[in-house]
């Protein structure tokens, strides 16, 4: 029996994979854009959308940066309103745990749960940026060290809020006027150096009793959170190769922490294009890497690493000579992608050697070095290799993104998801009804249902 | 027509508000956490074309004791957030206005604002939310994030803690409204020669300091399609009668009479003159709890059987109205000769008290010219006649 695979939609973000420029592409913004993205999703009986999530626009060279889409919905209010419009597929919200509150959350998605008849996720981001912070009453107090602890404390307490009520209190009994059984529901203490709060949690145990919880770090320290507390992990492994090595490494951390293989998912974000032919995609896909790399877009890729204005360079002339500016990155701020250049001058060495090796212009080696697209090809290559990376266990399915919205899921819901159903790796409608039946996912018992019933 | 147009929004919570109502024959108490229940109100709320719903929210467990928790387990329990709510419910409805409450003492107004926002680009302009104060202390605990006295009951009108709680209010829906201004309407430019997606110099730092907060800007949401979503508030004395003449579209008050009505709006004008908005629209409308029925007698023995089964009078912050809809209709009519606009109606019984308001009330003030036959404007600004405003920020 091979494996099932697990695939779901990412509404194209506010990063330059999004294609704004496309004629096809619609808006960002209006529920319209949603309603058509998450329907056509459901069309293919994906397992859930997913949206992304940033607390201030972002900026360079002390400006708006304004060559990618700007501007996008309040995640928990969008998702609402597409669960009036879709009936099963899942609802998956970038939720950051340093600019909320543990209470406030936990009511959000036990109220997103219960709206959506049990299709809430969470992907829980941390951040600890001063800059971010300054739309915050709270500001931005944390210190990067204690980003994860943070996040691990605040997700504890959340679910300590999950499973505070066991999901027998209501009875709603008219005859006998009874409409609780506990006369203290949800009562939940939490105390440790982040959080300390007490009383009673105001929304009642929903139908996944917990939302099903995602996590995105790829650090050692982010690897060990989501072994010991996700159902699922958004990772950027999409080759075979890393696939496989990332998978393996978490996998095996699941054990220390008393859980099984099969109790976390690990799904890549992943592009694709598709064509006729080989040759066609390969075209499409060249044409698609200019479009996301234009030569002002390559100038700012290369000041995020150069960490100086490099507006006079010519991006179709060689890389710039002088060095990058080595220490805190002054020059791009919200953006997570400038903390991933640990030892810039030492990039930097590499791209010119790459440069010059291959006759590169500075936009040609942006596009190289950027990633071309993870699956390019016909719907057959990209249904088999899906399923060769999957079987293989370099994932257990993939994020998909599409480069344009809201129309950019179809040509892969209408043209690979019917292959792999043939196949036999991928649903031909939906068994159940929660997100958690989607990804196979057990309940998760409360400790006090679990003592209850004992 | 012989009566200025009566503007009317059904105050929706739980099972109604009438403690016993759950355990009504029509009420559906095991639903109360589900979407189809909020679908079908908002509905019902739409066919009687009423101008917008409210949803009540707070960040606790209902009490029967405003002031603290209770242990009761025969009054109904639990609750999702009111925003969500009206976003889940907002597209199966094409004209209703929506007023979720949200409370402002311990939430972000960065996240209020893009979600209200949001809610305004679901519903296509039929968004507002109606702020609200939570001066608990066991609410504070929830959070953990500030130390709130206990609440003493002589003080909550005009105690300090009244002040500061509805000052910080006042300075939230300052971010709020700044936010939703801090996109001029065409910043998204989309100029494929210069790859420019948006014209930056439309995109404004709001920067806010006050003295509760400080908040940069811009939204991560541009400007929704009403501009600016309506601000509620509800308000028993001066200090909150304050937050609505200074920051409120809509004012809930509640009179116990015409004369206390017309006081109650001489009340509020004089906030709104002293706060330099006498050129502005603000409505106050008149929060009345109605028992419904379509003779009086059947009406007043409608109470008396829900108070007998909730083991004592219904007591309410509200005037409790038990009558006809026609005599309803009388009342309402009486009242907006006093000053108020409009009403808050919250219904005894869902949905019993909800359709009697639809089938019964809205036909009646139809027949005496005093209610719209038809939805006459797209959104929730236009039905009550607010306009477009102007950007803060546009020619800046």
């Amino acid at each position: 029996m091979p494996k099932q695979i697990h695939l779901a939609a990412h509404f194209p973000g506010v990063n330059n994979t999004t294609v704004w420029s496309d004629p096809a592409s619609g808006s960002h913004i209006e529920f319209d854009s949603f309603h058509e993205f998450a329907q056509v999703a459901e069309r293919g009986k994906l397992d859930f959308i997913f949206l992304a999530e940033g607390l201030r626009l972002r900026e360079q060279n002390d400006r708006i940066y304004d060559l990618d889409v700007v501007g996008r919905p309040d995640t928990f209010t969008v998702l609402a309103a597409l669960a009036a419009v879709t009936e099963r597929i899942g609802l998956t919200g970038t939720i950051n745990s340093t600019f909320n509150e543990p209470y406030e959350v936990a009511r959000q998605f036990a109220s997103l749960d219960h709206l959506s008849a049990g299709r809430a996720a969470w992907n829980v981001v941390t951040s600890w940026d001063a800059f971010t912070g300054e739309n915050f009453r709270r500001g931005g107090f944390l210190a990067q060290d204690d980003r994860y602890d943070r996040a691990r404390s605040f997700l504890q307490t959340a679910t300590e809020l999950f499973d505070s009520w066991r999901g027998d209190e209501v009875v709603a009994d008219k005859e006998s006027g009874t409409f609780l059984v506990d006369p203290h529901p949800g009562s939940f203490a939490h105390r440790d150096r982040f959080f300390d709060i007490a009383g009673q949690f105001d929304v009642p145990r929903s139908p996944q009793g917990r939302p099903v919880i995602f996590q995105a770090g790829d650090s050692d320290e982010g690897r060990d959170f989501a072994a010991a507390s996700a159902d699922a992990i958004f990772s950027r492994h999409s080759t075979l190769e890393a696939g496989q090595a990332f998978y393996a490494d978490v996998k095996g951390r699941l054990p220390k922490f008393g859980r099984t293989r099969d109790e976390l998912l690990i799904l890549p974000a992943a592009t694709f294009v598709l064509g006729d032919t080989e040759a066609e995609a390969a075209e499409l896909a060249q044409q698609i890497r200019l479009a996301q790399v234009s030569p002002a877009t390559a100038i700012k890729f290369l000041e995020q690493l150069w960490n100086r204005d490099l507006s006079d360079h010519d991006p179709d002339g060689p890389l710039p000579t002088v060095d990058p500016v080595v220490g805190e990155n002054t020059i791009a701020r919200g953006r997570a992608s400038v903390r991933m250049h640990r030892d810039p001058v030492a990039t930097a060495q590499e791209w010119r050697a790459k440069a010059e090796a291959e006759g590169l212009t500075t936009r040609e080696l942006i596009v190289e070095v950027t990633g071309r697209q993870s699956f390019i090809g016909t719907p057959q290559t990209v249904a088999d290799t899906i399923d060769r990376y999957v079987q293989a266990d370099a994932s257990d399915g993939f994020i998909l993104v599409p480069h344009v919205t809201p129309g950019g899921m179809a040509p892969f819901v209408d043209r690979v998801v019917p292959l792999l159903q043939e196949r036999g790796v991928f649903r031909a409608d939906y068994e159940g009804t929660t997100l958690r039946d989607h990804l196979g996912l057990p309940l998760r018992t409360t400790d006090r249902a679990a003592a209850a019933a004992s | 027509m012989p009566h200025p147009p009566i503007h009317l929004v059904a105050a929706l919570d739980g099972a109604g508000w009438h403690p016993a109502a759950w355990r009504e024959p029509g009420a559906r108490p095991a639903e109360l956490l589900t979407a189809g229940y909020w679908t079908d109100l908002a509905q019902e709320a739409e066919r009687g074309l009423l101008d917008a719903v409210t949803i009540e929210d707070a960040l606790q467990l209902q009490s029967d004791d405003p002031f603290v928790a209770d242990d009761r387990t025969d009054r109904v329990r639990g609750r999702l957030d009111a925003v969500l709510v009206a976003s889940r419910v907002a597209p199966t409805t094409r004209h209703l206005g929506f007023l979720p409450t949200a409370v402002v003492t311990h939430t972000e107004p960065f996240h209020l604002s893009k979600a209200v926002a949001t809610l305004d680009f679901v519903s296509t302009g039929r968004a507002g939310v109606r702020v609200q104060v939570a001066a608990r202390a066991d609410t504070a605990v929830h959070f953990g994030r500030r130390d709130l006295p206990p609440l003493d009951p002589a003080a909550v009108a005009d105690g300090p803690l009244a002040h500061e709680l509805f000052d910080e209010a006042a300075e939230y829906v300052e971010v709020l409204r700044r936010l939703w201004d801090s996109w001029e309407d065409d910043a998204e430019i989309r100029d494929a020669a210069t790859g420019r997606f948006v014209d930056v110099d439309k995109l404004h730092y709001v920067d806010f300091a006050g003295r509760h907060f400080s908040v940069r800007g811009p939204s991560i949401t541009p400007r929704p399609p009403q501009g600016q979503p309506l601000v509620a508030a509800l308000g028993h004395a001066e200090v909150p009668w304050r937050l609505i003449g200074r920051s409120a579209d809509l004012g809930f008050v509640t009179p116990t009479d015409a004369a206390d009505a017309a006081r109650l709006v001489a009340a509020v004008r004089t906030e709104q003159a002293a706060a330099g908005r006498e050129a502005e629209t603000v409505h106050v409308f008149g929060d009345v709890l109605v028992v419904l029925d379509d003779d009086a007698t059947a009406a007043a023995d409608r109470l008396a059987r829900l108070d007998d089964v909730a083991g004592s009078p219904l007591r309410s912050d509200a005037h409790v109205f038990t009558g006809t809809p026609g005599q309803l209709a009388d009342l309402l009519l009486e009242w907006q000769g006093a000053g108020l606009t409009g009403f808050r109606l919250r219904p005894a019984v869902l949905p019993d008290d909800l359709e009697q308001i639809t089938r019964g009330l809205v036909p009646e003030l139809q027949r005496r010219g005093a209610f719209r036959a038809a939805y006459e404007a797209g959104t929730l600004r236009g039905l009550l006649g607010l306009g477009c405003p102007a950007n803060r920020y546009a020619n800046a």
